[in-house]
């Protein structure tokens, strides 16, 4: 495009020939070129790329093990979400068709996701099997325990306050006798894992704002020291545009290292853990297993580190290459 | 081509560089801009290329007001122009072939059309076999030629440069000169500031003399008075 020479046919006389489909074949080759060649700029000059993609492994590392910890606490926190169980003893004289009916009633009610009822049969002779009395509980009469009908509320109902108030609610019901829910231990155990959580996300946003400026700082130099190169870009007719490309490029290749680094730090970690839970799970008789990063969770983590690492150089690429003019002696 | 009116520029402290120069250089004229050091030579080449801005008056290309000319417009008009350094300005990291491609990547063209002209470029200035060296395994005039090359690759309609020849012996600057009068032979303007007088006298161009920031002679360097003027 010639602004001042309009029969001048400067970059265009091939390249208007060209369709659409070629030139976005065109429009990708350019910028993988690109891409390559901002990575053929950290190998010439490693030692400060090399500093910084340690920083920022470093720092995406805490935010992505805050991730790996509140998962796993997840899956545990489900094990415990049965904590949130309301048990209701029934009143012994009710007929078959009574506990039918309620039975019913409380399965439709608006607030329980789940009714499972225990029959007084039930319930003896799992007592038999578990406590050994066997013998003995055959000289009983009559069976002396009452049928139990256990109640798990919606998700939104299992928190400590709701599961209380919906246990008020049943327990006013003519068949219950009484219900039962241990809601002290619930309350204390959601409050300190909320806790956790917003520790969590408030310090990730914090080590992502580092990231970011991170990026940006490293980049604001390395125009600096290309001060000269951007004056003879800037003499010979590059746009601002063509000048920044490079350094946009740039920091997402530093996202993309400082990624992979916290991802391998991760595993490692997992790896260097995994010993030390499995006998703490077993301990507990349980079979919980630490879960690492899956696939999707380490593209993800990939995805926003180059995001990061972008936002970081577009911070400053912009002002920077602004303020770069070609001057003194020209 | 290249048109001054009234031109002025000063900078902040009160230093007046330029004072209302006019001139006008014809499409396909070669001249000559000399004068002291501190005269204005770099400040009227400057203004050419939008470096800086004229305090006062106006500087047209083929008839393009610059000052109309936004910020982000003014790399497409130094594409049309072509700059030569007394410092060469190429880029140390890169081969002589990268160098001379530059202005052409810049534009966009492809691998097959750069690497024809900027053959052709290196063999107008007799570097062809040096494609491959960087440019600091060159001669102080092979590095000036490279520059030229560079300046020329995407065949501009002006060529401006600055002290092209300040750091070299007599005989190079001879040839050097040849190259732009042979740029000129096909119709490229080519606007030169020097201070070399001898030079300038053996061309026989048209020279603007600048004093001071102001236009002291326009037109053929005559040989008796040059010494009186500078």
């Amino acid at each position: 495009m010639s602004l001042l020479f309009k029969q001048r046919n400067s970059a265009g006389a091939n390249q208007r020939k060209l369709g659409i489909v070629a030139k976005i074949i065109a429009f990708f080759v350019g910028n993988i070129r690109h891409w390559l060649a901002a990575l053929g700029d950290i190998w010439r000059d490693p030692i400060p790329s090399i500093l910084t993609v340690a920083v920022l492994g470093v720092s995406l590392t805490l935010p992505s093990i805050m991730y790996v910890v509140a998962k796993n606490a997840q899956s545990v926190e489900q094990h415990w979400q049965n904590a949130a169980e309301i048990s209701l003893f029934l009143h012994t004289d009710l007929s078959d068709k009574q506990i039918q009916t309620f039975v019913k009633q409380v399965q439709l009610h608006a607030k329980v996701e789940k009714v499972t009822f225990v029959s007084n049969e039930q319930a003896l002779d799992e007592f038999e099997q578990l406590s050994g009395f066997g013998d003995a509980l055959n000289l009983l009469e009559a069976n002396p325990l009452p049928n139990v009908l256990i109640v798990i509320p919606l998700a939104e109902y299992a928190l400590a306050s709701p599961a209380a108030d919906l246990l008020t609610e049943l327990e006013q019901m003519r068949e219950v006798e009484f219900g039962k829910l241990d809601i002290e231990w619930l309350r204390r155990l959601n409050a300190v894992l909320s806790l956790i959580k917003d520790t969590m996300g408030s310090l990730g946003v914090l080590l992502c704002i580092s990231v970011v400026l991170i990026v940006g700082n490293t980049i604001r130099l390395s125009i600096i020291n290309r001060k000269e190169e951007i004056e003879v870009l800037k003499l010979v007719g590059a746009t601002d545009g063509f000048i920044q490309r490079p350094f946009l490029f740039t920091g997402l290749w530093y996202g993309f290292f400082g990624g992979l680094i916290a991802w391998l730090s991760i595993e490692i970690m997992l790896y260097y853990l995994s010993g030390s839970i499995v006998r703490i799970a077993d301990l507990y008789q349980s079979d919980f297993r630490l879960s690492g990063l899956s696939v999707a969770e380490m593209v993800n983590l990939l995805l926003i580190s180059m995001g990061l690492g972008l936002s970081g150089s577009y911070l400053v690429v912009r002002k920077q290459i602004l303020l770069i003019e070609p001057d003194s002696s020209i | 081509m290249i048109r001054f009116e009234q031109v002025s520029k000063s900078y902040s402290g009160g230093v007046q560089a330029l004072q209302k120069i006019s001139f006008h250089i014809q499409p396909g004229e070669m001249a000559f801009l000399t004068g002291h050091s501190g005269a204005g030579k770099s400040t009227l080449l400057k203004l050419i290329s939008i470096m800086e801005r004229p305090s006062a008056g106006h500087v047209f290309i083929n008839g393009h007001d610059l000052s109309k000319i936004s910020r982000k417009q003014i790399p497409y008009v130094r594409r049309d122009i072509g700059m030569i350094f007394q410092n060469h300005r190429l880029l140390r990291d890169n081969t002589i072939f990268d160098n001379i491609a530059l202005p052409l990547i810049i534009e966009g063209y492809g691998l097959k059309e750069i690497r024809k002209r900027v053959d052709t470029a290196l063999d107008k200035v007799g570097l062809l076999d040096k494609a491959r060296y960087y440019p600091n395994m060159l001669s102080g005039g092979e590095q000036q030629r490279v520059g030229i090359a560079r300046a020329v690759v995407n065949t501009p309609p002006i060529l401006l440069a600055d002290e092209p020849t300040g750091n070299l012996d007599p005989k190079l600057s001879l040839e050097i000169m040849r190259l732009f009068e042979e740029f000129n032979s096909v119709g490229t303007s080519v606007l030169i500031a020097t201070h070399d007088l001898g030079l300038i006298a053996r061309m026989k161009y048209r020279t603007l003399t600048l004093t001071k920031g102001r236009m002291v002679q326009d037109g053929l360097q005559a040989e008796e008075n040059q010494g009186a003027e500078l």
